[in-house]
């Protein structure tokens, strides 16, 4: 499928027939047009990339970034979407602090010996979560008995959220998170009322410390001695509750589907869980849903790609999870291989942005799945896995049930 | 086999921690990587390699000698 300058570009983004599986685009572009002119869905043209170097090349570029976007020329997602959340007062506060000063600062409680430390909470947890579905009874939606609900709890701990604030943490980043089900008006009361319990949540951290990451942040500094302001801590609990909740929840459930619809994969974990850390990569290299839409780059300066020149002004949309199909890159590309190694996909991004929560991130999967196998080994789909739904969500779109039975 | 390190690069993702323990650890003060053992026994090489190739931001050398 050559596709020349003058063929209309594609609208963005591809879909693709079946939930687990990717859209039929993806193997005609790396081939034929790397370098893909596309329509998003505000009506603004950007460029597709979709091969892994290419893709790898243009996220740790510096002649490309993400604060580009602010950019007048750059290209919106959405209709009416100012920038969206690159422009937000989240957004605006974290830039304020210093990308590289801000990401030591908060990254040091993302350690993986940290990481390790959480993980008996986490599959506590788990296993608390997986006994109230067990009371339920089969058939159980694992989407709202764990995946969803996991991540926010885990965050909320980190936080130091209390128990009694739970629910309202929760009921926020749904609102945050369901664009199509809330008016404009009730997702900025959310984002207000968040930012308001941050701010006195960050109080009462600093009348009474714990040991936790919002106390820890307000005990610390950067290495000149410098503390994060009170508008950065706030914001850093914001990003942390939208960056790592919708993603980590859609992808345990993606996991468990991918797992499940060959219950061979399933089995084969079952007799030996000492994969699961590999399997977690793997399913995070082969999930097309993956980081679902892709990552935003604005392009300061001409930039040459495998198919072409990429001129400056131009907003780039690197597709990670189309990078990790590619066949250049990978042996056997569309299999999904338990014991591949290593394994560098770009489900996390790469360079200096790429995500800080990824220890954190593998560290649940880690966990869920572990605790997963070990409570219900027989777990398995109580529908054909053709007839799994995706919500039309924009820059992801995680499954909306996932019916399970054991 | 020869390891090094370039702080500077690290984005202090610890996928190096979570995969070579034994090799890698993650300052307490900003996470970033710091090199236990540079010169590690055969049986760790394995998992050295690994996390060098999944590094995100390259940050890990790993020279092959006698
Ligand atoms: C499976 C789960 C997850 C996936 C697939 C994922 C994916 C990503 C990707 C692709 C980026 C790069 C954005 C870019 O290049 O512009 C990113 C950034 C980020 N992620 Fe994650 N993420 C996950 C979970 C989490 C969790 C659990 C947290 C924290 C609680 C988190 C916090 C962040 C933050 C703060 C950034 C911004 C980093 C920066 O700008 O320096 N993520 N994530
Ligand atoms: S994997 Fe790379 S970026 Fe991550 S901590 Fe180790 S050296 Fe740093």
């Amino acid at each position: 499928m050559a596709r020349s300058a003058d063929t209309p570009p594609l609208d963005y983004p591809l879909t693709s027939k079946a939930a687990l599986e990717p859209p039929e685009e993806w193997a005609g572009l790396r081939e034929g047009c790397p370098v893909a002119r596309v329509t998003l869905p505000s009506g603004d043209e950007a460029t597709l990339l979709t091969r892994y170097d290419d893709v790898r090349a243009a996220l740790s570029d510096p002649r490309l970034s993400r604060e580009g976007l602010a950019s007048p020329d750059a290209a919106r997602v959405a209709a009416g979407d100012t920038a969206g959340i690159f422009a937000s007062p989240m957004a605006r506060a974290l830039n304020d602090e210093g990308h590289e000063r801000w990401r030591r600062m908060v990254g040091r409680w993302f350690t993986a010996r940290r990481m390790s430390a959480l993980r008996p909470g986490m599959e506590e947890l788990t296993a608390r979560l997986i006994g109230r579905m067990r009371e339920h009874g089969g058939p159980a939606d694992l989407v709202a008995h764990l995946a969803f609900p996991l991540p926010v709890l885990v965050i909320c701990s980190m936080l130091g959220v209390p128990e009694s604030d739970r629910d309202a943490f929760k009921g926020w980043s749904d609102t945050f998170l369901n664009t199509t089900r809330y008016t404009k008006a009730e997702t900025e009361a959310a984002h207000r009322d968040f930012a308001a319990y941050m701010s006195g949540l960050v109080d009462a951290k600093r009348a009474a410390p714990g040991d936790d990451l919002l106390s820890h942040l307000l005990a610390g500094a950067d290495s000149e001695g410098e503390p994060m302001s009170e508008a950065g801590l706030v914001a850093t609990g914001q990003a942390l509750l939208l960056a790592g909740h919708e993603t980590t929840a859609g992808f345990i459930a993606m996991m468990t589907a991918h797992l499940l619809s060959d219950r061979t994969r399933w089995e084969r974990l079952v007799a030996d869980p000492s994969l699961v850390r590999r399997s977690v990569e793997e399913l995070l290299r082969f999930d097309p849903n993956g980081s679902g839409f892709g990552m935003l780059r604005y392009v300061h300066e001409d930039t040459e790609f495998s198919g072409g020149t990429v001129p400056r002004g131009t907003t780039v949309v690197c597709s990670m999870a189309a990078a990790n199909r590619d066949e250049r890159a990978w042996q056997d590309a569309a299999a999904m291989d338990l014991d591949r190694s290593p394994n560098p996909h770009l489900a996390f991004g790469v360079g200096p942005h790429s995500c800080l929560g990824q220890p954190l991130a593998r560290t649940e999967l880690q966990a869920v799945l572990t605790v997963l196998l070990r409570e219900l080994p027989t777990l398995r789909l109580a529908v054909d896995p053709r007839e799994l739904r995706r919500h039309e969500g924009l820059l992801t779109s995680p499954l909306r049930e996932l019916p399970v039975t054991w | 086999m020869k390891i090094t390190v370039d702080q500077e690069k690290c984005c202090g993702a610890g996928q190096c921690v979570l995969i070579a323990p034994e090799v890698f650890d993650q300052r307490d003060e900003d996470g970033i990587v710091v090199l236990l053992d540079a010169a590690p026994p055969t049986a760790l090489h394995g998992d050295v390699r690994e996390s060098a190739e999944v590094c995100p931001t390259a940050a890990i050398e790993v020279a092959q000698e006698e």
